[in-house]
């Protein structure tokens, strides 16, 4: 069962004559395909779906999960799980737009410094229970979801900020553009680019892959397991800082349930995205490509006017189809290197 | 039970009773009012609902499996109790109905992980979201209610000449069962060898698919017993009934010893960790502490009661479970 | 093992036995405070649809107000999620703290029935705020205004906004909320007046929270581009909806109004993306609720239609039928007066 699901490892070449055949082989480009598909047949029912305006906003809106999403990724490969994250998110936001609402003139880069550390402790808690308390991830970070949750009640009391009370600076962020992309988008590109490098070539990434795949031969092998597990941790609750001033900015408007139930939809993206539950094997990319998808889903079924209660009953249908098209997809794979190398046996 | 095993469990279940006692005469000591039947009573009943998604939980963990779709499946049932009721179908054949369909969602968890070999973590956390989202297909906006009195007695009611409450019955008759069968049968004895080795399971003949599946089917099943116990407790069917259960029953397996690394775990240890948990959250309210304050409070106590166990505990038990490495090299072997 | 069972059996065995004797004193003990209550200090809690939520922040400030006016000892106590499971409990605890009045902002019309049922057994009365309980559940109700009446107040602004043609939508926080889903039926009605015949209701969506809402808003706008209005008929929806809005440069093309606060609403206000809005005070409502709380405990009223009672700077008040009090008819918000509020 724990094989059934694995994956193409970077740097591990799906063997084939052809190089169309090989990137066609590997898991990001069934993602790919799906989202083609998907734009295709929405299209066709619904024209107003292809415009650049319409992605524009798929794209503005998937940026939070995104984020999180990277940060998550990165706790995946390494064989652990993040439930925190939509905890930290809501308390970020809370703090940055707390602060940017008493220090109207503070330039956002502090703000979102402030947020990365904030979001970078709780993730070092977290780190730090796993590795030198040696608590099982799924337990630590539930515990930390209705810990730090509660800390973002406290602070927040019934309370909130509102849009007149926070900087233009701040509002006016996501529409502000670079070369005509809102610069909240290139800031997300600019990160996964970071990190998906990041995980592929550095030694660290390395480490991130062996750690997730078998603790025992990494931990034999000498790797420096617990520094490994820890960091990914802490990225990913800065990640989530970050993610949490994108929030902020976006709605305008934080209360103390900001980021409510996020957790599972980034499990869902990053899962989808082709990153195993069981780590080991997966990628940055592939966790985008699964939020990307999901947003998509969501926006698809907004323009062509689901009834607004399916929606809900349609993402979870979308995962189920997605791990088992990938289990599908998986399985031929196997069984085509099975019969490429009985092949070269004989030959 | 490998007898390391057991010396964990012992310990932790003593812990988890020593918690439990020292958190009655702390809470007695803060508001007297806690330590009286009807409070006491008040919060098993409340307990009733995440009691029943929480036996069949125990096992599947321990087999190192997980089930997210509990308290979907019990506001499923919910829901469809209510429409059903609506379209005037007698509510004890309803009852029967629903039961089914919890079965059958079950069902499709079960073969999804266990015929197809997704993960469970994944295939449940679909199923949480297709089972609540078809919630609101069903009921979108309406909440049901005129239910007979039969119906609402039971689920508010007291077992006449005491105070204690009758869905609690339904609960503790489930949980004797699953408890004898966990610990006395073959049955309870194949879980704790999936949980420990599922290649060496497979090897020694144990029909270790179709045992996943039908824990799935049970774990459905008392789910939607659960969602029906909830439309007679509230004498109403909603949409999100039962909505976010998951969290506590997940909370209180963990904090009742079932390990997540598998093999390790009792129906009674889950059943203290939710008394502890309700004891917690009853107590902290009845000393008017905001639920802000309790959600802190249960974080960090699910944290810490790990963390201890794990510091009190001899290494070794830590090597009990074979490492990834070595599960995967025998599942890719089987 | 086994003996480890036993033992905690045991235990909980004795806990319930030795309670029992134990409940029977503190229940005696509560009633005869009770009945000595001539002495005119009650004990009021507040149990909003949840303790996070500014709006009823404010409402509880209101009746923390009146409580301390009357003399009465005041609490507010609740859950953070917006479910009738997570407030089931609270009625629970403070059945058991034989508290003498409950404040309840109910999140579901039916699902907290059987335990006021067995609050009021214990002489607790229940006064109902914002989101009512079928009539069996409590003696009063204390409306905003009434529901025929929000939902009027709100298509009137949207007509305004709209210049009485175009297609508009409105967006509520779940299909399950009682008091928005009675508001949208009094929405219906309004729409059937002659004026509003240019107008039509293209769709109601929902968004859970403001997140939610601020999707909801933009998928409303990519399915029907030729939208010229959204009616967000709760406190986040509106503003999530103005700033949705504002995000896709619709301003002014796409208009707004709503259920608001002031303060919340106030940058939308003055940009014009929303030119009026809606709202009722809830601190009033928290106020006005208290005063009838106390005048019940005091045997004044009783709920029944025609009853009279005095609550404080809000004047004397008239129970209607099936125990309803109007508070006022909505203040309307706009660009000219938005400034002498601040909540």
């Amino acid at each position: 069962m724990t094989d059934a699901l694995k994956t193409a490892r970077p740097g591990v070449r799906v063997r084939s004559g052809n190089p169309v055949v090989t990137i066609l082989r590997r898991r990001e480009a069934s993602l790919v395909l799906a989202l083609a598909l998907i734009t295709v047949g929405v299209s066709s029912v619904a024209p107003r779906f292809l415009s650049l305006d319409n992605f524009g906003q798929i794209l503005a809106a998937v940026v939070v999960v995104t984020v999180v999403g990277v940060g998550q990724a990165l706790v995946v490969i390494s064989g652990n799980v993040d439930l925190s994250v939509g905890s930290v998110v809501g308390l970020t936001a809370f703090v940055a737009a707390t602060t940017a609402h008493a220090n109207q003139s503070l330039p956002l880069l502090i703000v979102f410094l402030m947020a990365m550390a904030i979001g970078a402790a709780c993730g070092a808690i977290n780190g730090l229970l796993v590795t030198v308390g040696r608590i099982p991830a799924i337990v630590v970070t539930l515990g930390t979801l209705y810990v730090f949750r509660g800390v973002d009640y406290i602070i927040a009391g019934g309370g909130q900020v509102n849009a007149a009370e926070l900087p233009s600076s701040f509002l006016d962020f996501p529409s502000q553009k670079l070369l005509g992309i809102p610069l909240t988008i290139v800031l997300t590109v600019v990160l996964v680019a970071v990190f998906a490098a990041g995980a592929r070539w550095l030694r660290v990434g390395r480490y991130l892959y062996a750690t997730g795949n078998s603790s025992e031969a990494a931990h034999l092998a000498g790797l420096p397991q617990r520094r490994t597990v820890f960091g990914a941790f802490v990225l990913c609750g800065a990640l989530a800082g970050v993610a949490g001033v994108l929030y902020a900015t976006r709605f305008g408007a934080v209360t103390s349930s900001a980021g409510l139930g996020l957790e599972f939809q980034v499990v869902a993206a990053v899962v989808v995205g082709g990153v195993s539950i069981l780590g080991g094997s997966g990628s940055i990319i592939g966790s985008v490509l699964g939020a990307i998808l999901f947003g998509v889903i969501t926006n698809a079924l907004n323009v062509m006017n689901a009834p607004s209660n399916w929606i809900q009953a349609i993402s979870g249908a979308a995962i189920l189809l997605a791990i088992i098209l990938d289990l599908a997809m998986s399985r031929a794979r196997e069984r085509r290197e099975r019969f490429d190398r009985e092949r070269a046996k004989l030959s | 039970m490998k007898l390391s095993s057991f010396r964990h469990l012992l310990r932790w279940e003593v812990m988890l009773i020593g918690l439990v006692i020292v958190l009655a005469i702390a809470a007695n000591a803060v508001t007297p009012l806690f330590l009286t039947a009807p409070n006491i009573s008040d919060a098993l009943s409340n307990l009733s609902e995440k009691a029943l998604m929480l036996l069949p939980l125990v096992p599947l963990i321990i087999a190192r499996e997980i089930d997210l779709s509990v308290a979907s499946i019990a506001g499923l049932a919910s829901v469809s109790l209510g429409a059903m009721f609506e379209a005037k179908v007698p509510l004890a054949v309803a009852i029967v109905v629903v039961v089914v369909i919890g079965a059958l969602c079950g069902l499709l968890n079960g073969v999804l992980v266990s015929v197809l070999g997704l993960p469970s973590l994944v295939v449940t956390l679909g199923t949480l979201g297709l089972y609540r989202g078809l919630c609101y297909v069903v009921l979108s906006g309406k909440s049901v209610a005129g239910f007979p009195a039969w119906f609402t007695n039971f689920g508010f009611g007291y077992i006449p000449g005491t105070l204690i409450p009758q869905p609690l019955v339904i609960v503790v008759v489930a949980a004797v069962i699953f408890g004898v069968w966990l610990h006395l049968t073959t049955g309870g004895r194949e879980v704790y060898a999936i949980g420990n080795g599922s290649g060496a399971a497979r090897f020694s003949g144990l029909p270790v698919r179709s045992l996943l599946v039908r824990l799935y089917v049970v774990s459905g099943t008392f789910s939607a017993i659960a969602g029906v116990i909830y439309s007679a407790r509230f004498a109403s069917a909603r949409a999100d009934s039962a909505l976010g259960f998951e969290l506590d029953v997940i909370a209180a397996a963990l904090l009742g010893g079932v390990s997540m690394a598998g093999g390790v775990g009792s129906i009674f240890g889950g059943l203290l960790g939710l008394t502890v948990l309700g004891v917690v959250r009853n107590a902290m309210s009845l000393a008017n502490i905001s639920s802000e304050v309790q959600s802190v409070v249960v974080g960090a106590l699910l944290i810490l009661a790990v963390l201890l166990t794990t510091l009190l505990s001899d290494s070794s038990r830590l090597k009990r479970a074979p490492s990834r490495a070595v599960r995967k090299e025998v599942a890719a072997d089987a | 093992m086994r003996h480890t069972r036993i033992l905690t059996a045991a235990l909980l065995g004795a806990a319930l036995a030795v309670s029992g004797c134990a409940s029977s004193t503190t229940t005696t003990s509560a009633t005869s405070s009770g009945a000595s209550a001539a002495a005119k200090t009650y004990k009021i809690a507040m149990l909003p649809r949840a303790t996070n939520i500014q709006y009823f922040v404010s409402a509880s400030d209101g009746a923390k107000k009146a409580a301390a006016e009357l003399g009465d000892t005041y609490s507010v106590v609740g859950p953070t999620e917006i479910t009738a499971a997570a407030q089931l409990p609270f009625i629970q605890t403070l059945t058991t703290q034989q508290v003498n009045g409950i404040l309840l902002a109910a999140n579901d019309p039916n699902a907290l029935l059987p335990a006021l049922a067995k609050a009021s057994a214990s002489n607790i009365k229940t006064v109902t705020f914002d989101s009512d309980t079928a009539t069996a559940g409590r003696a009063i109700f204390i409306n905003q205004a009434t529901s025929a009446g929000i939902g009027a107040a709100e298509i009137q602004q949207m007509a305004a906004a709209m210049n009485n043609k175009g297609k508009f939508a409105v967006i509520a926080s779940s299909e399950t909320s009682p008091n928005e889903t009675a508001w949208i039926a009094g929405m219906k009605d309004e729409l059937k007046k002659p004026e509003y015949s240019g107008m039509q209701l293209v769709k109601i969506a929902y968004g859970a929270d403001d997140a939610a809402s601020f999707s909801t808003a933009q998928g409303l706008m990519q399915a029907y581009p030729d939208l010229a209005g959204i009616i967000g008929t709760n406190s986040f929806a509106i503003s999530a909806t103005a700033r949705a809005v504002e995000a896709t440069s619709n301003a002014g093309k796409v208009m707004v109004t709503g259920l608001g606060t002031p303060n919340d609403l106030r940058k939308y206000v003055k940009d014009n993306t929303i030119k009026s809005f809606v709202l009722w005070s809830p601190g009033d409502l928290g106020y006005l609720a208290t005063y009838a709380m106390h005048a019940l405990l005091d045997g004044k009223i009783t709920g029944a239609s025609g009853d009279k009672f005095s609550a404080g700077t809000l004047g004397e008040r008239t129970i209607g039928d099936n125990g309803e009090v109007i508070l006022n008819p909505p203040t309307v918000f706009t660009a000219t007066n938005i400034d002498q509020f601040n909540f």
